[in-house]
C-alpha cells in the first residue's frame, strides 16, 4: 500500500533554522525525515509532541523541528524527558541521542529509563563515534577501529545498544539503518505507539570523522556498507552464528506489554488520595487546568 | 493545624506544598532524606508526582523537565549530591527555568563528615557551576523560617525565572521546634506567569521584558529551550547583538530587584561599635553571643542574613558604615567572609570559623566581640 507523503515542511522550522549544522551527506538528516513521517502517520498534533535531545551532532536535531523542543545537557536528555513526561503524561515525548550521549555519559539514565519502562520514545543515532567533538571513540566504536583518541587502534569492546535496552527492561526495542529510511520510519511509528519505554537504534555513519580516519569512503560508500552489512531479523534467523556476528540485525527485537511508569504512578495518586479521603478536592484544580488548556487550544483552532 | 513539634526538613516539606510544589525528583542523602521521604507520601495526595531518580544529575534534570511541563518542582540533597547537580543548575540558570534546590549542608569536602553540620557550600552555591550566571540562595535560621523561606524560594524562582537554592544545614534540617503553620496563613504564593500573546508572538526570552513568562510545554506554543546562549525565541545564537541583551537582562532581573530578593534582620546596629553578620544555624549562636555581650555593656549589633546570594553590597556597606569591627562566624573556613571583606575591607572584618563538625558556640563569638 502506498503511504501518503507528508508535507515535511509543516514539521520543520525551515524558514528560520536552515541550513543546519550537519555536514553535507550526514545520516542524521535521514533519521529526522523518518521521525517526521512517523509522526505524520500518527496524526497527532504538533502541540502534543516534545522532542528532547542531548548534546552532540544528533542532539542538534531538536532545534529544527516545530514541536515543543528542549536541547538539554550531554547524556541527560532521558532524565529531563522523565520529568516532563511525569508532568505531562499525555504528551508524546521523543528523545534523540547520539551513541556517546545515550550509552557513555548517559548510560545510567538509559538503563534506568528502560527499567522504569516510562513511556518515552528513545532514538539512538549510532554512528560509532563522537561526531561533534571530532572523532573520539565511543562505547560503540568497533574494536580495532581508529579514532582520534585511539590513534593505534580501539582496544575497548563495544556494546550493543539494543541488547542493553532489552536487558534493562525496555518494552520495545528495534533497529534499522539510515539506508533503510522507510523501515526506520515504520519502526519509530511503532515505538511511538507503544505505551512504554521504546528504543529505536538508527545505525548511521560519520564520514567526516570515522570515515576519514578509517578510510571507509564517502557517504555513499558508508551507506552502501550499511545496506550490505545488515540483515532483517527474518533473514538473520537463517544464518549461522558466525555469519551473523558482524551483521547489523534490523527489525523489532523486543515488543512486550509491560506496566508503564506514568500509568502506574497515576494509580499511586488514586490510592494516596483515596487513603487521604481527599480525592475530589485535590484533583479538582488539576482537572480545571486541563480543561482550561484544552479550551484555549480549541479557541486557537477556531481563530 | 495546631502547634506541633516539627523538624526543619519537615517544615521545608510543608512550605513546599504550601507554595504549590507538585514535583520532586531526588536521590537519598543524609541529612536531607526526610524531605524526599515525606514528599513521596504527601505529593500524590495533592495530585503531585514524586520520583526517586538514579542520581542527583538526573534528579535536577527531571526537576527542570517537570517545571517545563508546568509543575512547580524541587529537589533536595546534601554536599556530594549538590556537586553532581552543578551542570544542570547552570542549565536552569541559562535557560531560565524556575526550580528549587534544597542543600542541607554537611561537612565536606567529598564524603566529608557525614553528617555533621557545615556551611561549606556557600561558595559552591554561588559559583559551583561554570560560567557567570545569576543565582539566588537563601539560608533559614529556624524551623519556622525554613517553612517561610521555602515558600519564598518558590516565589522568587517564579518571579525571576531562576533556580533558587535553599541552603540549610544539618542542624536546621534535623532540629525540632514548636511550629504552627497557621501563623503564616497570609504568606502570598506566586503562581507561574502566563502570557496573553498568541503563540506566533510569544518569545520565551523576550528582551523587552525583565522576566518574560515561561509557557509550559503542551500549551500550543512550540518553542525551543537550550543551554546554548540563545536569541529571544530560544534558538542558539553567536550574534553579539543577541547575546549582549541576554546577559544584560538575566543579570538585571536580579540586580534591579535586590531590595526584594535580599532578606535580612537587623538588631541594634544604629550605635553599634561591633556588628556580627551571621546566617543559618550559626546565627542562633550569634543571637545568644550578642545578648551576653550587651550584658557586659559592649555595643554590639547583629545582622542575620536570610539571603546570601545575591549579596547586597550597597546595603551591607551602609548598615556597617558606623561600625568599627564586623565579625563573621561561619561553619567553614571563611566563605561569606570573603564577600564581606571584599565589600567592607579586610581591616574591618574578623572571622570566626569552625570545621570540625561542631556548632560554633556563643562563647566563641563572644570572645571575638570582646577582643574586637
Ligand atoms: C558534560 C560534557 N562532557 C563533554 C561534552 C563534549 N561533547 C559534546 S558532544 C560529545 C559527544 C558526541 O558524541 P555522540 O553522543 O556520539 O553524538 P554525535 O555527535 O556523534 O551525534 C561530547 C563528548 C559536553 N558537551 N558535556
Ligand atoms: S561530524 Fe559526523 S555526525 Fe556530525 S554532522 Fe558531520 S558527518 Fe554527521
Amino acid at each position: 500500500m502506498k503511504r501518503e507523503e507528508p508535507e515535511i515542511y509543516e514539521y520543520l522550522r525551515h524558514k528560520k533554522k536552515f541550513p543546519g549544522v550537519w555536514c553535507a551527506g550526514c545520516g542524521i538528516g535521514i533519521v529526522l525525515g523518518s521521525i517526521i513521517r512517523a509522526i505524520d502517520h500518527l496524526h497527532i498534533s504538533k502541540d502534543d509532541v516534545a522532542m528532547i535531545s542531548g548534546i552532540g551532532c544528533s542532539g542538534r536535531m531538536s532545534v529544527y523541528v516545530d514541536f515543543n523542543t528542549m536541547h538539554t545537557t550531554h547524556g541527560r536528555a532521558l532524565a529531563f524527558a522523565t520529568g516532563l513526561k511525569m508532568a505531562r503524561p499525555g504528551m508524546h515525548v521523543l528523545v534523540v541521542m547520539g551513541d556517546g550521549d545515550a550509552l557513555a555519559i548517559g548510560g545510567n539514565h538509559f538503563i534506568h529509563a528502560a527499567r522504569r519502562n516510562i513511556d518515552l520514545t528513545a532514538i539512538v543515532i549510532n554512528n560509532n563515534i563522537y561526531g561533534m567533538t571530532g572523532g573520539q571513540y565511543s562505547p560503540t566504536t568497533p574494536q580495532g577501529a581508529l579514532a582520534t583518541t585511539a590513534p593505534f587502534r580501539n582496544i575497548e569492546r563495544p556494546f550493543s545498544t539494543c541488547d542493553l535496552a532489552m536487558a534493562a527492561g525496555a518494552s520495545y526495542v528495534a533497529r534499522s539503518t539510515v539506508y533503510h529510511a522507510r523501515e526506520l520510519e515504520r519502526l519509530i511509528e511503532r515505538g511511538m505507539r507503544k505505551a512504554g519505554f521504546a528504543v529505536i537504534e538508527a545505525m548511521s555513519y560519520c564520514h567526516t570523522t570515522f570515515g576519514k580516519l578509517n578510510r571507509t569512503g564517502s557517504p555513499v560508500d558508508m551507506m552502501r556498507s550499511l545496506q550490505e552489512n545488515s540483515v532483517s531479523l527474518a533473514a538473520a534467523a537463517k544464518l549461522e552464528d558466525a555469519e551473523k556476528k558482524n551483521k547489523i540485525i534490523r527489525g523489532v527485537l523486543a515488543d512486550h506489554d509491560l506496566p508503564e511508569y506514568t500509568a502506574e504512578y497515576a494509580k499511586i495518586i488514586e490510592d494516596a488520595q483515596a487513603a487521604a479521603g481527599s480525592n475530589v478536592a485535590a484533583a479538582q484544580p488539576e482537572r480545571d487546568a486541563r480543561l482550561a488548556s484544552a479550551q484555549k487550544r480549541r479557541v486557537r483552532e477556531e481563530v | 493545624m495546631t502547634v506541633t513539634l516539627m523538624q526543619g526538613n519537615a517544615a521545608c516539606v510543608e512550605g513546599a506544598l504550601r507554595a504549590g510544589c507538585r514535583f520532586f525528583g531526588g536521590y537519598p542523602i543524609t541529612p536531607s532524606s526526610e524531605i524526599a521521604e515525606l514528599l513521596s507520601r504527601r505529593l500524590p495526595v495533592v495530585g503531585g508526582r514524586f520520583i526517586q531518580m538514579e542520581d542527583e544529575i538526573a534528579s535536577l534534570a527531571a526537576v527542570i523537565g517537570a517545571s517545563v511541563g508546568g509543575l512547580k518542582a524541587m529537589t533536595a540533597t546534601s554536599g556530594p549530591g549538590f556537586s553532581l547537580m552543578q551542570e544542570n543548575l547552570g542549565y536552569a540558570a541559562a535557560a531560565e527555568i524556575p526550580c528549587v534546590i534544597v542543600d542541607v549542608q554537611r561537612g565536606g569536602p567529598s564524603t566529608g563528615l557525614p553528617t555533621a553540620p557545615s556551611q561549606g557550600d556557600v561558595m559552591q552555591a554561588r559559583w559551583g557551576t561554570h560560567g557567570d550566571h545569576p543565582i539566588i540562595a537563601l539560608c533559614p535560621t529556624s524551623v519556622a523560617e525554613t517553612y517561610t523561606l521555602t515558600i519564598e524560594a518558590f516565589n522568587l524562582s517564579e518571579d525571576y525565572r531562576t533556580p533558587v537554592i535553599l541552603l540549610m544545614d544539618e542542624v536546621i534540617g534535623h532540629m525540632r521546634e514548636a511550629f504552627d503553620p497557621d501563623r503564616y496563613g497570609d504568606i502570598e504564593v506566586v503562581d507561574r506567569m502566563t502570557t496573553d500573546v498568541p503563540p506566533e508572538w510569544y518569545f520565551p526570552y523576550d528582551e523587552t521584558r525583565a522576566v518574560p513568562p515561561l509557557v509550559s510545554f503542551g500549551e500550543g506554543f512550540r518553542y525551543h529551550i537550550t543551554g546554548l546562549l540563545h536569541d529571544q525565541a530560544g534558538f542558539p545564537t553567536y550574534r553579539q547583538d543577541e547575546i549582549e541583551p541576554w546577559w544584560q537582562r538575566v543579570f538585571a532581573k536580579i540586580n534591579d530587584n535586590l531590595d526584594r530578593i535580599f532578606m535580612y534582620d537587623e538588631d541594634g546596629i544604629e550605635d553599634a561599635r561591633t556588628i556580627v553578620i551571621a546566617y543559618g544555624s550559626t546565627a542562633r549562636s550569634a543571637v545568644h553571643a550578642v545578648q551576653l555581650a550587651r550584658r557586659r555593656r559592649y555595643k554590639v549589633g547583629l545582622i542575620t542574613l536570610k539571603t546570601i546570594w545575591p549579596f547586597h553590597e550597597a546595603l551591607i556597606e551602609e548598615l556597617a558604615a558606623g561600625a568599627h569591627r564586623v565579625i563573621v562566624p561561619e561553619m567553614n573556613l571563611g566563605q561569606l567572609a570573603l564577600e564581606i571583606e571584599r565589600v567592607l575591607g579586610r581591616a574591618k572584618v574578623r572571622r570566626v570559623n569552625r570545621v570540625d563538625g561542631e556548632l560554633i558556640a556563643p562563647r566563641q563569638i563572644l570572645e571575638a566581640i570582646e577582643v574586637a
